[in-house]
């Protein structure tokens, strides 16, 4: 593992609230990932911009990807066991707790919502201790 | 996808600019998410393994990410409507509820198995892998199930207390 760039860290995460900065100002929605995806398959049709931003979010991580990254991102592979089981959780429990790591983390916390506060300790807490469980257990 | 017919009739330009504006957005996001090394499962696993060697990266991405909306929102959300629409949509709950609590607690297993939280799981996409891909489709499955099935509970309890 490359070791730790904390400016590339701090700058990506910067773009990440600047986007859904302008997606609030400009349209008055949230940028939470789960949601989006959400709204999109299962919303109403004609609120097309979900799709739009879906696409938006695959242009830039492939233009980064492309031609920016200093390297191309490690890849690891798991079995396909594991993102399943794993996918599986992430779409229930973000469906039932409405929301993930952006809508509660960065869009939540930014609104200092006490609902996201409390989710995002809960899935921070749950992830601890789930890679412990995994990796040490 | 034909785009003109879904515009309203009366405004399309404002329609326009907001899906210019939603696909810009997007943009910086995916970006984001390639630059800050999110899209790198094992970086995030690296981060939520508090006993192994301790990788801070995502907290300065969440760091960077929450240190721009503290700010920003604030202002934002003091004027009177957003620029191009009528209305903020913000999510109507306020209670800390069980279905808060207990998906939070799911999605955190989830993501802690798989490295893998929505955002980057889809702009991972771009490396071109299967990882993302069978990540999606079961996360899909499980926020359908979830979905409906939490309507039922609800129903089945209403239903209960009317009787």
């Amino acid at each position: 593992m490359a070791s730790f760039d904390w400016v590339s860290a701090l700058l990506g995460g910067m773009l990440i609230g600047t986007s859904a900065t302008l997606l609030l100002a400009f349209n008055g929605r949230i940028a939470g990932i789960s949601g989006i995806v959400n709204g999109a398959i299962w919303g109403d049709a004609r609120e097309n911009w979900r799709w739009i931003f879906l696409v938006g979010m695959l242009v830039g991580g492939a233009c980064y990807e492309n031609f920016f990254a200093p390297r191309p991102t490690p890849i690891s592979t798991f079995a396909p066991l594991t993102m399943i089981i794993g996918g599986f959780l992430v779409g229930f429990g973000t469906s039932l707790g409405s929301g993930c790591t952006s809508g509660h983390g960065v869009c939540g916390l930014g609104r200092l919502s006490p609902r996201s506060l409390v989710a995002v300790i809960t899935f921070l807490t749950t992830a601890f201790i789930t890679v412990f469980i995994i990796r040490h257990g | 996808m034909d785009k003109v017919q879904q515009q309203p009739q009366r405004k399309p330009s404002l329609k326009l600019k907001q899906n210019v504006i939603a696909l810009f957005s997007g943009i910086l996001f995916g970006f984001g998410l390639g630059l800050s090394q999110m899209i790198d499962r094992d970086r995030v696993l690296g981060f939520l393994d508090l006993a192994g060697k301790w990788d801070p990266t995502l907290l300065f991405v969440l760091g960077g990410a929450v240190g721009v909306t503290l700010i920003s929102f604030r202002y934002v959300l003091r004027q009177p409507h957003p620029l191009l629409t009528r209305k903020f949509y913000l999510p109507s709950k306020k209670t800390i509820d069980l279905p808060l609590i207990l998906g939070a607690a799911i999605f955190g297993i989830g993501w802690g198995i798989t490295g893998y939280c929505p955002g980057p799981g889809i702009t991972a996409l771009v490396l071109g892998i299967f990882n993302p891909v069978f990540f999606l489709i079961a996360m899909l499955l499980g926020s359908w199930i979830s979905h409906n099935s939490w309507t039922m509970i609800q129903q089945k309890f209403t239903s209960k207390e009317q009787n």
